[in-house]
């Protein structure tokens, strides 16, 4: 390109911001986590001193060291990959005839289903887990019900509880899941479908050998969209889960916010990076997502 | 079958949202009990200053934020499409995209320690505010918007750009003339996208805002957590009719648009 300079200018400044606001904060939050606990403000001993110009080390991993002997963060990582794993496959379960239903309907009511999935995902996240909350309390409308046909005679206990913490990630999530689903059922030929039927194939052995396989690409982007931010969430464990709940996200702020414990939370938040931001670097490189992008 | 599991998805994502709505018309100070139809908590809502103030920082922290955003991310994405191979080419890519995978709590962690950071070696910025609220949200909305754009770019005629490069137009102006103009749809849904999660966001703010500086679903989350308020209920009903209304005008402005497209051929 002929201008050289502006170019380096237009590629220079939002540079700049991201170093500044996303690759330095992570070299902060890294040095702190080699640095110790202390009484004072800010609430630790830094990894390195300056002696006037002179560096003194004075890091250590055994914020490290401690995540891995406190069972307490093992089960969180572990819990937090497996609920958010669970869900996931959940909300694949729910949102997959749903893309099929929209992609499948015509005119009108393709517009009509699309909008009905878009409307929940441009509405507060928080006021929809608050809703879903009001419908699974004690003397929710669930709860009366059940005892008004007398299926049960106390309310049942929803809130707190895994249940709750599953059922409510599926229900904040769905559109995430429906729309790269819908994506990919949209552009599928109809003709390989006749094909399959006029072949002999019956509606099920369509499904797992046509329609199912060619959705991939879809139902990979829809996952990973689910997946990742699950494992970190905070708001749905904390409201919705129990006590002591499995969840990393709600670990690290409890560290942060409770304990006061910056070098702590600092590992926890390092270890869960190295944890999520490699299989994602790695799937990305892959070749089923590059249909997609 | 599917259909019936279909349908079954759909109620599960409008169960909960319409009792929320004819709850928020109780009559009762109880929520799980029905008092009448009434308008109270929209009354109790309108007088609370507590979220009307919260509303009113979250409002101008998200046009601020989206504005930003919107701008570094339309650049962005127009560097990741237009500008080939340059040095740290990757780093670049990596760190645009990355804030939408990173988990919030992490982010937030760590732009309040470099905040900190940052005020402890120059005394900016003082405090954590609106600002840097603004400067957070503005970080992830960029990342968001540079996908959209990157991939409005990615199915774009580049003949036209080349025909203005050929009758003698330097860069600036087939940007600004040329490439802008018809990616405007895109950078207007990155801008509303950037708006709405900032909008959205509960756990970046937590982190990085001060006193005085309480966003919206940071007060929604404290009303939660203490127990049940009704004006809740009818606060999430405005912003259902909000979203829908608006989301509605939107449908009909591109069916026009759509129509008159395939009018003039």
């Amino acid at each position: 390109m002929r201008d050289g300079w502006g170019r380096r200018l237009v590629i220079g400044v939002p540079f700049a911001w991201l170093l500044l606001f996303f690759l330095i904060p992570f070299v902060i939050v890294f040095l702190i986590s080699l640095g110790s606990y202390a009484f004072g403000q800010p609430p630790y001993e830094a990894a390195i001193v300056w002696e006037g110009w002179r560096p003194v080390w004075q890091g250590s991993f055994d914020n490290y060291v401690f995540l891995t002997e406190d069972p307490l963060y093992w089960r969180a990582y572990l819990g937090s990959v497996q609920i958010a794993g669970g869900a996931t496959v959940l909300c694949l379960l729910v949102a997959w005839p749903m893309a099929w239903m929209i992609a499948r309907a015509d005119g009108k009511w393709r517009t009509l289903l699309l909008f009905a999935v878009i409307l929940p995902f441009w509405t507060s996240s928080l006021l929809r887990i608050y809703a879903l909350m009001g419908l699974l309390r004690p003397g929710g409308l669930i709860n009366s019900a059940l005892m008004g046909l007398g299926i049960t005679d106390q309310p049942i206990q929803m809130l707190q509880t895994d249940f709750a913490v599953y059922l409510t990630i599926v229900f904040t999530y769905l559109p995430l899941m429906v729309l790269p689903l819908y994506s990919t059922l949209e552009k599928l030929d109809g003709a390989l479908l006749e094909a399959a039927a006029d072949l002999g194939a019956r509606g099920w052995q369509t499904f797992w050998t046509v329609t199912l396989p060619l959705s991939l690409p879809g139902i990979i982007a829809g996952c990973l969209l689910v997946f990742i931010p699950a494992v970190g969430e905070f708001v749905i464990p904390n409201l919705v889960g129990a006590q002591d709940s499995p969840m990393i996200g709600d670990v690290l702020w409890r560290e942060y916010f409770n304990n006061r414990d910056w070098p702590v939370a600092s590992a926890v938040a390092i270890v869960m990076l190295v944890l999520l931001v490699v299989p994602f670097m790695l799937l990305r490189n892959s070749s089923a997502l590059k249909g997609e992008t | 079958m599917l259909r019936a599991l279909a349908i079954l998805g759909f109620a599960l994502l409008y169960v909960p949202l319409a009792v929320l709505v004819v709850y928020s018309f109780n009559a009762s100070q109880l929520v799980s009990v029905w008092g009448g139809w009434s308008t109270r908590w929209y009354a109790e809502l309108w007088q609370n200053e507590q979220v009307i103030s919260a509303a009113l920082v979250s409002l101008r922290v998200a046009i601020f934020a989206a504005t930003i955003g919107t701008v570094f991310g339309t650049v962005i994405g127009y560097i990741l499409s237009r500008f080939g191979g340059f040095r740290l080419r990757t780093m670049f890519t990596a760190m645009a995209t990355a804030p939408i995978v990173m988990p919030e709590v992490v982010t937030g962690i760590s732009l309040l320690f470099l905040f900190i950071t940052m005020e402890q070696w120059f005394g900016w910025p003082q405090g954590r505010s609106v600002l840097t609220i603004v400067i957070a949200h503005a970080t992830f909305g960029m990342a968001f918007v540079a996908v959209v754009i990157q991939a409005r770019l990615a199915g774009f005629d580049r003949s036209i750009e080349e025909a203005a490069r050929d009758l003698g137009a330097r860069q600036p102006g087939i940007f600004l003339g040329i490439t802008l103009p018809v990616i405007a749809p895109a950078v207007v849904s990155g801008w509303l996208l950037a708006f709405t999660l900032s909008l959205d966001d509960l756990v970046i703010a937590s982190f990085v805002s001060g006193q005085g500086s309480s966003t919206l679903p940071m007060v929604i989350y404290s009303k939660v957590r203490l127990g049940v308020s009704p004006d809740v209920n009818a606060l999430g009903t405005i912003v259902i009719a909000v979203v829908a209304i608006g989301l509605l005008a939107g449908l009909q402005i591109m069916s026009r648009a759509e129509a008159r497209r395939k009018r003039e051929g």
